[in-house]
C-alpha cells in the first residue's frame, strides 16, 4: 500500500477523512471550551479577590 | 460512607486535579492506538470497502452521546434527590461535551450515509431519536443558562434531563422497532456460532476508540467539574484561600 491510495481511501476520501476531521475538531473544540471555562472562572475569582481587597481597606 | 469524603466539591477538586493527568495519558494513548488500528490494520469490507472506517468515529460517537446523557440524567436525579452539590455540577460540566459528540455522531453519521444509502439525511427513526437527543442537550443548556439562581436552575435542569431520558431506549431500539434505513446493531447482535456478528479484525479498533471516547469524556468532565466547583463555590472561605497571590 503506497500513501497515495492510502489518502485516495478507495473514492471515499472526502467521507472518511470528513470524519477523521470533524472528529478531530471535536476533540480540539472540547479541550478548548474547557480550558477557556476554566480561565474565566479563575478570572472571576480574581475580581472578586481585589474586590474584597478593597473593601476591606 | 467512603463517597461522602470525596462528594465534598473542596475534597473532589483537589482529588480531581490528581486524576487528570492521569486520564488525559491513557486517553492519547489508547486513541494513538485505535487510530492506527482503525486506519491501518483494520481491513476494508466486503461490501462497503474503506468507508467502514468511519464506524471507529461514527460508533463511539453515537455511544458517548447516549453515555454522556445518562451521566448527566443520572447526576441530575442524585442532585434532585439527595440535593448533593457536586453531582449538580457533574450534570451542568457533562452537558456541553455530551452535546458535541451528538453533534459529532449526527455529521459523521451524514458522510457515511451519503456513499452508502446515497442520501446526507433522511427523517428515520435512529436518525431522528439522536437529533432529539441533541436538541435534548442544547435544552439543558439553555434552561441552566436562563435562570439565575444556581439551585433552580439544577433542579431545573434536572428534571428536563430525567424526562428526557424516555428518548435513549428509543434511540438503542429504534432499529429494532421501526423499519429503518440504518443498519441493526453490531455488537449487541450473535450470529448463528453465537459470535457478535462483527469481525474482530473491525471489532477490536471499534472497542479501542469507544474506550478513548469514553475516556476522554472523563478526563474532560473532571476538567470542566473542577471549572464549576470554583465557580459554584467562589464565595467560600476554601476558594478564596485558593486564589490569594
Amino acid at each position: 500500500m503506497n500513501w497515495s491510495e492510502f489518502f485516495a481511501m478507495g473514492n471515499y476520501a472526502l467521507y472518511v477523512w470528513g470524519s477523521y476531521g470533524a472528529a478531530a475538531l471535536v476533540l480540539i473544540f472540547n479541550m478548548l471550551a474547557a480550558c477557556r471555562r476554566m480561565r474565566s472562572v479563575r478570572r472571576e475569582l480574581q475580581s472578586l479577590t481585589r474586590l474584597n481587597r478593597a473593601e476591606s481597606e | 460512607m467512603f463517597f461522602h469524603k470525596y462528594a465534598s466539591p473542596k475534597i473532589f477538586y483537589g482529588f480531581a486535579g490528581k486524576l487528570i493527568p492521569w486520564f488525559a495519558g491513557v486517553t492519547s494513548i489508547l486513541l494513538a492506538i485505535g487510530l492506527y488500528q482503525g486506519l491501518f490494520v483494520a481491513p476494508p469490507d466486503y461490501q462497503q470497502g474503506e468507508s467502514v472506517r468511519i464506524m471507529f468515529i461514527h460508533v463511539p460517537a453515537a455511544w458517548l452521546s447516549m453515555f454522556a446523557y445518562m451521566v448527566l440524567a443520572s447526576a441530575g436525579a442524585i442532585g434532585l434527590i439527595w440535593n448533593m452539590r457536586l453531582a449538580e455540577m457533574a450534570a451542568t460540566a457533562a452537558a456541553p461535551i455530551g452535546a458535541s459528540f451528538t453533534l459529532l455522531a449526527l455529521v459523521t453519521g451524514s458522510l457515511w450515509g451519503k456513499p452508502m444509502w446515497g442520501t446526507w439525511w433522511a427523517w428515520d427513526a435512529r436518525l431522528t431519536s439522536e437529533l432529539l437527543l441533541f436538541f435534548l442537550y442544547i435544552g439543558f443548556m439553555a434552561l441552566q443558562a436562563a435562570i439565575d439562581d444556581p439551585k433552580r436552575a439544577a433542579r431545573a435542569g434536572a428534571l428536563l434531563a430525567l424526562v428526557g431520558v424516555v428518548n435513549i431506549p428509543v434511540i438503542h431500539f429504534s432499529v429494532q422497532w421501526w423499519n429503518t434505513l440504518h443498519q441493526p446493531a453490531s455488537l449487541s447482535t450473535i450470529n448463528k456460532i453465537g459470535a457478535p456478528a462483527i469481525h474482530p479484525s473491525l471489532l477490536i479498533p471499534l472497542l479501542i476508540m469507544a474506550l478513548a471516547f469514553t475516556l476522554f469524556f472523563v478526563t474532560l468532565l473532571l476538567v470542566r467539574l473542577r471549572a464549576e466547583i470554583l465557580h459554584r463555590e467562589r464565595y467560600t472561605g476554601w476558594v478564596t484561600e485558593l486564589v490569594k497571590p
